[in-house]
């Protein structure tokens, strides 16, 4: 639910960074706060445990600048991962324009990956919103660890596509992001559409801004396409 | 928008604001009366500018707004229409607007609690009538951003990201 401001001339999106408890989401805002110049963006504020796990959430607001005559703006959310915090993730999702899933790709968290995965997709549909439907894309952190499993497994677990039923989309879509893979492309007969991906390394800021630009980008286009 | 429903906020939207919480304002001696959406938006500051960081201010205000609904709801309330922090000097009275904002009045001991309530009453029966509006008015149309805009928004991404 971006909210246009005319009065103010502001436009702000909120993007929602999700997934499994010390999977690397506060990381990502952390290193986006860290390069990004401080013109552009506000202060991080994290209402985190004394142990720096999220408690209720991290933000970040980043300024895009005036276009068109519209100060645009993302506000940056993260949700905390823990199992037990549930009714603080659905709150943040209130009103989001763009989600991040961001995964822990050791093989160990695979569970608590298609878990959390689950927790999005319910908890969008307890606000009404449809997963499938809202600017979304998926990031799987921490691929620098020795015991991370591939991004095949991964994909088949967390990413494994949804029917795609619109027939006016239904024409073979190549990733822009890897060659030689599909967003949309017919499986068994069925039309299927996938959220983009990225490969992470979140402290060291290995795909954060890939990962960014790319949710932020759907989002813009959702924009123009009310 | 896909899934969720936007809204719209216009230059005679704000001014309508500004009269009845400059009004307000005069009426109970608070210092700033700021609008804030559910989502965690700021809509609208009126009154003395605050020396916080708006954005950031208002992320937190909805967050506490509706973490509070949700106690309410688990000791059997269907809400809390209105919130009060108080400070030594400083204090804050929330009030919930159309279910969709949330009016925030910033007051100091140069007024009261009481006066603040007991002023801040007609005002969100007059800014429920606002918001109800606008919502009514719906969005159909009215949020679509002209065209170019995309184009210019995602160089200034490629920017700001790195292209």
């Amino acid at each position: 639910m971006s909210m246009i401001n005319y009065a103010s001339r502001e436009i702000n999106c909120k993007l929602v960074y999700y997934g499994p408890g010390l999977g690397g989401k506060t990381t990502n805002l952390e290193y986006v706060y860290n390069k990004v110049s401080p013109n552009s963006r506000g202060k991080l504020i994290s209402l985190a445990t004394e142990t720096e796990r999220t408690l209720f959430f991290d933000f970040l607001p980043v300024d895009l600048g005036t276009i068109r005559g519209f100060k645009t703006r993302f506000h940056l959310y993260t949700v905390p991962g823990q199992v037990y915090y549930n009714a603080s993730r659905k709150l943040i999702l209130k009103g989001v324009d763009g989600v991040v899933f961001v995964a822990d790709s050791q093989i160990e968290r695979m569970e608590a990956n298609i878990e959390s995965m689950q927790n999005l997709y319910d908890n969008m549909a307890q606000h009404g919103y449809n997963l499938t439907k809202v600017p979304f894309v998926v990031q799987y952190n921490k691929r620098d660890l020795p015991n991370a499993a591939t991004i095949r497994e991964l994909q088949a677990a967390l990413n494994p596509g949804w029917p795609l039923d619109d027939p006016a989309r239904q024409r073979l879509t190549p990733d822009p992001y890897h060659e030689g893979e599909y967003l949309i492309e017919q499986i068994d007969g069925q039309w299927v559409e996938r959220a983009p991906y990225f490969e992470a390394v979140a402290p060291r800021g290995e795909g954060v801004f890939d990962t960014l630009k790319a949710v932020s980008k759907l989002v813009l286009k959702s924009l123009g396409s009310t | 928008m896909a899934g969720a429903s936007s809204w719209s906020f216009r230059e005679e939207d704000s001014a309508r604001i500004q009269a009845i919480l400059n009004t307000f304002l005069r009426e109970s001696n608070a210092r700033t009366g700021l609008i804030v959406d559910r989502t965690g938006q700021m809509v609208a500051i009126v009154g003395e500018e605050p020396r916080f960081d708006p954005t950031a201010f208002a992320s937190l205000t909805a967050a506490d707004f509706s973490a509070n609904d949700q106690l309410a709801r688990m000791i059997g309330e269907p809400e809390f229409g209105a919130l009060f922090h108080q400070g030594e000097k400083e204090s804050m009275y929330l009030a919930d607007i159309a279910r969709r904002v949330i009016l925030v009045v910033l007051f100091d001991n140069r007024t009261t609690l009481g006066l603040v309530k007991l002023r801040v009453r007609q005002t969100v029966g007059e800014l429920n009538q606002v918001f109800t509006d606008m919502f009514n008015r719906g969005a159909a149309g009215a949020n679509q951003v002209e065209a170019g805009f995309v184009g210019e928004a995602e160089d200034e991404l490629d920017k700001l990201f790195g292209g």
